[in-house]
C-alpha cells in the first residue's frame, strides 16, 4: 500500500468516524473497527485482527485506543498509528471540552441537580451490575485464590484506604507467581509422563 | 507545576488500567478524587454519567474533563497525552513479546491474577458512589432522616432492570433521571 497523504487521511477519518458514533466502550468499538478494516477496507486479514485484538485487550489503557494504535501501525507504520490515535481521541476530546466548559453552570441549575441526582443512582446500579457479572464469574471459577484476592482488594481499598495502585501491583505479582508455579507443575507433569 | 501533575496522574491511571472500561473507575477515583481532590466524588459520578452518554473511553473523557476544569485547554491536552502514552508504550512492547514468543501466556497469566482484584476495586468505587448518593459525604448512617430513600429505590429499580433485561446503560441513565424528576415533582 502506498503511504501517501491519502492513506493517512483515510486512517484518520475511518477511526474518527467509528469513535464519534460508538457508545459503550472498547468491547463495542473493536468489532466495528474489525468490520471497517477487515471487511470494508480489506487492509488487514481476519486472523491478524484476532491477534491485534488479543494484544489490545492484554495491554493496559483504553482498549479502543490500544486497538487503533495497532491498526494504524499495521497499515502505515508509526505515522499511521498517530493518525489513528488522533482519530480515536479527537471526538471524545472535543465533546468533553465543551461539556466541561458548561458543566459548572449546568450543575447549579435546580432541575439539572434533580436529574444528576437520579443519574447518580443509575451509575451506582450500572457499576453494581458490572460487579455482580464479573464477580459471579470469579465465584463460579471456585478458585479460592481469586476469591481471596477479590475480597482483600475490596477491604484494602474501601476500609483501609490503601492506594489502588499498590493493590494492583500486589495482585500482578501474585498472578505472575501463580502462573509460573502452575507452568512449572505442568512441565514437571509432562516430564514425569515422558519417563513412565 | 499543575500541567506536570495532570500528566503524571493520568499516565499512572492508564498505566494500571487493565481490562478496559470500568477498570479505570477505581483508579480515577483514587488519583483524581482522593489523592489530588481535583473534583468531588459527586462530580466524578456525573462524569461517569456523561461518559455513558457520549462516545469515547472513560479515561480519555475524564482526562479531557478534569484537565479542562483544572487548567484549561492546555490542561486537557497534557492530561489526554498522559492518558494515551502508556497505551503506546505497552502496545508496542506486547507486540514485540507476541512476535518473539508467538503468544502472550505470561501476560495473560498476570492478567488472571489482576481480574479478581479489578472486580474488588470496581466494587469499592461503586459502593462509595452508592453511599454518597444515598447518605451524602458523611457515610452510612442508620438514621432514616439522613437517608435518601428514593435514591435507594431508584438504585434497586435500575439494578433490577439491568440484571433482568441487560439494556444498554444509556437507557438506565435516562430512566434514572426521569424517575428522579418524577419523584421530585410528586413525592
Amino acid at each position: 500500500m502506498k503511504r501517501d497523504k491519502k492513506l493517512y487521511w483515510k486512517l484518520f477519518t475511518s477511526t474518527f468516524y467509528i469513535s464519534a458514533f460508538t457508545f459503550g466502550g472498547g468491547f463495542v468499538i473493536v468489532p466495528l473497527m474489525k468490520k471497517k478494516f477487515v471487511g470494508d477496507l480489506k487492509w488487514i486479514e481476519e486472523e491478524e485482527m484476532l491477534n491485534l485484538t488479543a494484544i489490545a485487550q492484554s495491554s493496559p489503557g483504553a482498549i479502543a485506543v490500544n486497538a487503533s494504535i495497532l491498526l494504524g501501525y499495521r497499515v502505515a507504520g508509526f505515522l499511521g498509528s498517530l493518525c489513528c490515535i488522533f482519530g480515536t481521541i479527537l471526538p471524545p476530546f472535543l465533546i468533553l471540552s465543551v461539556v466541561s466548559t458548561f458543566y459548572s453552570a449546568f450543575r447549579d441549575n435546580s432541575t439539572i441537580q434533580v436529574l444528576l441526582k437520579g443519574f447518580q443512582s443509575g451509575v451506582a446500579a450500572v457499576i453494581a451490575d458490572v460487579v455482580i457479572q464479573m464477580g459471579g464469574d470469579i465465584f463460579k471459577s471456585k478458585s479460592i485464590m481469586s476469591i481471596l484476592i477479590l475480597a482483600f482488594s475490596f477491604i484494602a481499598t474501601y476500609f483501609l484506604n490503601i492506594h489502588v495502585i499498590y493493590v494492583l501491583l500486589a495482585s500482578a505479582i501474585i498472578g505472575a507467581l501463580t502462573f509460573f508455579y502452575n507452568n512449572k507443575c505442568n512441565i514437571d507433569d509432562r516430564e514425569s509422563e515422558a519417563h513412565t | 507545576m499543575i500541567y506536570l501533575q495532570l500528566f503524571w496522574s493520568f499516565f499512572r491511571i492508564e498505566f494500571f488500567t487493565f481490562g478496559g472500561g470500568y477498570a479505570a473507575i477505581p483508579l480515577i477515583k483514587n488519583v483524581i478524587v482522593d489523592e489530588n481532590q481535583w473534583i468531588t466524588l459527586a462530580d466524578f459520578t456525573d462524569l461517569i454519567t456523561i461518559s455513558e452518554m457520549t462516545p469515547g473511553p472513560i479515561a480519555v473523557n475524564s482526562a479531557t474533563f478534569v484537565g479542562m476544569q483544572i487548567a484549561g485547554p492546555l490542561g486537557a491536552i497534557v492530561s489526554t497525552i498522559g492518558c494515551v502514552l502508556p497505551s503506546i508504550i505497552f502496545v508496542f512492547f506486547l507486540s514485540y513479546v507476541f512476535l518473539k514468543f508467538g503468544n502472550l501466556s505470561v501476560i495473560q497469566g498476570i492478567l488472571g491474577g489482576l481480574r479478581p482484584a479489578v472486580v474488588g476495586l470496581i466494587a469499592q468505587a461503586g459502593l462509595s458512589i452508592l453511599v454518597m448518593t444515598a447518605w451524602g459525604i458523611g457515610g452510612i448512617t442508620l438514621n432514616i432522616s439522613n437517608t435518601d430513600i428514593w435514591a435507594l429505590i431508584i438504585f434497586f429499580a435500575c439494578l433490577f432492570v439491568m440484571r433482568k433485561f441487560k439494556p444498554n446503560p444509556i437507557y438506565i441513565m435516562a430512566g434514572s433521571g426521569i424517575l428522579s424528576l418524577l419523584v421530585h415533582q410528586f413525592a
